[in-house]
């Protein structure tokens, strides 16, 4: 399984072999640059339903297996009509801020007199994590974008560290890539369907699917942001608490084999 | 000698070392979920056997039985679950018969976690033993190394994320024979659809006190499309380079000819091939 | 017979930044390193006729055993003049490492129009297969990890299809299937479109027989091999699914056609 971020940008030993880095002779080298995260963030989800996107992430950030950070916002809003969700190395994500703050000012002074939309703001960072991985310094992030479109159409995507990027009506990071993913779409398996998708039916199904991944994903946490975003504008909120969860199956369960009371 | 033959691993650790790749086994990907209900256990799996990339077998049975109340779903590497579950079918058959009693699902499960974990994991069987005998229904997973888990539902192999999040959205306490079915069927299709190692179709397996019904291809929502061609070659295609004829009195010299009745061509076996 | 199924051109064919494997097991400790390149699945394929020529590509994209999206075009109208390449003439697919892919996408692009707006008419496709070429092997030491195929109408109007590999190696064929599936899908159009390994039944005896004569496949038959074969690629490869996206590039323009595949 390759839902760790430690595990991204690696390549799959089943396919290549384990590498063998040894005759690269770079671990004594002069520059050094980031070969693993560090303090990470676990999934983003989102979702997209008629009139714009769902995104969620939690407010956990992980120093390896210790639950480091709790109140990390891994959702940063940008120009007011876009949210980026940051999965990944922390620190990359707040480098990414920094940057996207100052694009947004460079973009509000200059007399173009418009502002970047989502798809332009994905472009953008895919762009940045593609010259990055170039130049074999990547930035340890995936990342979605959500928002919408130059016809305010939703519009929601992916970028990584390598530089790949996709659009779906659903997408997951991380863990959320394997336990969200089916869930979300199973809700909207194509562009129509998510189109008929109303903003509650959207809010419910992401609202389920963290539950799901707090229950499974041991690097996660009760604590999570979540963010609509419509042509109104972006309701964000960084402080939701997972409700009614259920823990029935418990009852009953005595030992792991033979063991009756 | 029982058990394992050793006698040429250190010329294959000697070989692989030189940078010989090892043969390649056929894993079955693999999606398997476990569902307890009142009255029963219901098991499934979905049937893409893969090698590599590439899919091995596109129907295959990764639900293997053990005793007529007592059966197994596999994942893991195919010929480790096909022959440490009938293994220990044959060791408990054995004990039935010299106890007079039906076996029981922890015996089962205690002799499948002792064989796997005496191979340290070598033996590549990761399954879901499921069934009903005299104290109840009985639910387990047991991993490759040897542990094992309790569980009213249970999933397994690279597509147990997938059937995972089904169960943790939709599973209830007591639930009827159909919700059952009907939730690990839905949890192994979510594997189908969302895993690259799982595929095809949907196979289940019901066990109640009374009876084991076993419903291969439940679910069939992969099926091949039709040819927009026809394939078909005009016979004499093929160049035949050269010819040689072995006429029936000169190979009754190695095997024993018989003569059949009606002049009928036998048929011995139906191959399942599409034109 | 590991390494055909093998989808790594830098330990398979011919190498190029590391030539040598790990060779014997290393003593003190291994290191993984940042990797840069990554495989998205799918296969490609395109096939010229005399008077157009298909390329066409399944749209799943995977990330080990996970599927990305279902939806991710692989086959790409380059060097039109608008932002929907209404008028564009030239066809490129990419499949292997997607960032790459559309960065090798973008480039080429941007490439063709800048020769569209200096000379006044769109590149030939044999100028934009040379300079496809240069491109590729520009980055020789630091590859774009994919498999390209070029098509197009040549000066004769007639179907021309450029295949690539990854360091800018080119040559023009009939037919060409890349990708995931490609040792699937090949042989199936060698025997079917260059008729390979058929015989005229009672032409002659042994080595006397004579081939099947090949003709230019119309465009419809075309078609129907394209289905076919990516029908039977999703049925043995988990890597190809979901989706088929055809171009299809005539003198009239470039049509395009989306065809579900099976989704497991």
């Amino acid at each position: 399984m390759n839902h760790l971020p430690q595990a991204w940008g690696r390549p799959r030993d089943d396919v290549y072999g384990p590498y063998d880095a040894s005759y690269l002779q770079s671990s004594h080298g002069p520059n050094q640059h980031t070969q693993s995260p560090i303090v990470t963030g676990t999934s983003v989800i989102a979702l997209k339903f008629k009139d714009g996107v769902v995104i969620a992430a939690d407010n956990l950030a992980s120093y390896g297996s210790l639950a480091r950070f709790t109140d990390v916002k891994r959702l940063r809003k940008f120009a007011d009509s876009t949210v980026v969700g940051f999965g990944g190395d922390v620190s990359d994500m707040q480098y990414l801020d920094r940057l996207l703050i100052s694009l947004d000012t460079e973009e509000a002074y200059s007399s173009s007199g418009h502002t970047l939309n989502a798809k332009n703001l994905h472009t953008y960072l895919a762009k940045v994590f593609y010259k990055r991985r170039s130049d074999f310094n990547p930035l340890w992030n995936q990342v979605l974008v959500a928002g919408l479109d130059g016809e305010k159409k939703p519009f929601l995507a992916s970028a990584d560290l390598l530089g790949t990027t996709f659009t779906s009506p659903s997408l997951a990071t991380g863990f959320g890539a394997h336990l969200a993913q089916p869930l979300l779409r199973k809700v909207a398996p194509d562009e129509e369907a998510a189109a008929k998708l109303t903003r509650e039916q959207a809010i419910e199904a992401v609202k389920e699917s963290m539950k799901v991944l707090f229950y499974r994903d041991a690097r996660s946490l009760d604590k999570y942001s979540i963010a609509v975003v419509t042509k109104d504008g972006i309701d964000l909120k960084e402080d939701e608490q997972l409700e009614k969860q259920s823990w029935a199956f418990a009852e009953g369960i005595r030992g792991y084999g033979t063991q009756v009371n | 000698m029982p058990g394992f033959d050793f006698s040429n691993h250190t010329r294959n650790a000697a070989l692989h070392a030189r940078g010989v790749p090892l043969p390649k086994a056929t894993s079955t990907g693999t999606t398997i979920v476990g569902c307890i209900f009142e009255g029963g256990v219901v098991i499934a799996a979905d049937t893409r056997a893969t090698s590599g990339p590439i899919v091995a077998d596109k129907n295959c049975e990764k639900l293997h039985y053990i005793a007529p109340q007592i059966w197994c779903a596999g994942a893991g590497t195919a010929a480790d679950t096909e022959f440490t579950t009938a293994l220990i079918s044959s060791q408990l058959e054995l004990h039935a018969l010299s106890t007079g009693r039906k076996p029981r699902v922890v015996t089962c499960m205690t002799m499948l976690k002792q064989h796997l974990f005496r191979y340290q994991g070598h033996i590549g069987a990761y399954l879901v033993v499921a069934g009903v005998d005299p104290t109840g229904v009985g639910l387990f997973t047991v991993h490759a190394h040897g542990s094992t888990d309790k569980l009213p539902y249970v999933t397994m192999g690279s597509g147990s994320l997938a059937a995972m999040s089904v169960f943790e959205t939709q599973w209830k306490s007591q639930m009827t024979e159909q919700e059952a079915i009907d939730l690990a069927s839905n949890a192994i299709q979510a594997g189908i659809f969302n895993d690259l190692g799982s595929g095809s179709n949907v196979d289940v397996a019901i066990i109640t006190k009374d009876k084991t019904t076993l419903k291969r291809g439940y679910v069939k929502p992969n099926e091949r499309s039709k040819k927009q061609k026809s394939y078909v070659f005009k016979r004499g295609t093929t160049a035949v380079l050269n010819e040689k004829v072995i006429t029936k009195q000169e190979i009754s010299k190695y095997v024993t000819v018989h003569e059949l009745e009606g002049g009928e061509p036998a048929l011995a076996e139906k191959m399942d091939i599409d034109v | 017979m590991a390494a055909m199924f093998s989808q790594n051109p830098l330990m398979n064919g011919p190498n190029y930044s590391f030539n040598q494997g790990p060779s014997t097991a290393s003593a003190g400790n291994k290191e993984h390193s940042f990797y840069p390149y990554t495989d998205n699945g799918g296969s490609t394929l395109a096939i010229s006729g005399s008077d157009f020529t298909i390329i066409a590509g399944d749209t799943r994209s995977t990330s080990g055993y996970n599927i990305n999206t279902r939806y991710s075009p692989k086959v790409f109208k380059i060097g039109g003049t608008t932002a929907s390449q209404d008028d564009a003439t030239l066809v490129l697919s990419v499949v292997g490492f997607a960032a790459d892919g559309e960065a090798l996408k973008e480039r080429l692009d941007a490439i063709v129009k800048m020769y569209r707006y200096q000379h006044g008419k769109p590149m030939s496709v044999k100028a934009c297969a040379q300079r496809l070429s240069t491109i590729l092997y520009g980055k020789r030491f630091f590859p774009y990890y994919v498999t390209a195929i070029l098509g197009g109408l040549d000066e004769e109007g007639k179907g021309a299809v450029y295949s690539y590999d990854p360091v800018g190696s080119y040559e023009r064929e009939q037919c060409r299937a890349a990708g995931a599936a490609a040792s699937l899908i090949m042989p199936f159009l060698d025997n079917q479109v260059n008729y390979k390994n058929q015989y005229i039944p009672d032409s002659g005896v042994g080595h006397e027989l004579k081939e099947r004569e090949r003709i230019p496949l119309g465009r419809n038959e075309v078609e129907d091999l394209v289905k076919d074969a990516f029908d039977s690629a999703v049925e043995r490869h988990i890597e190809v699914g979901d989706g088929l996206q055809m171009l299809i590039i005539t003198k009239n323009g470039i049509e395009e056609i989306y065809k579900p595949l099976k989704k497991d």
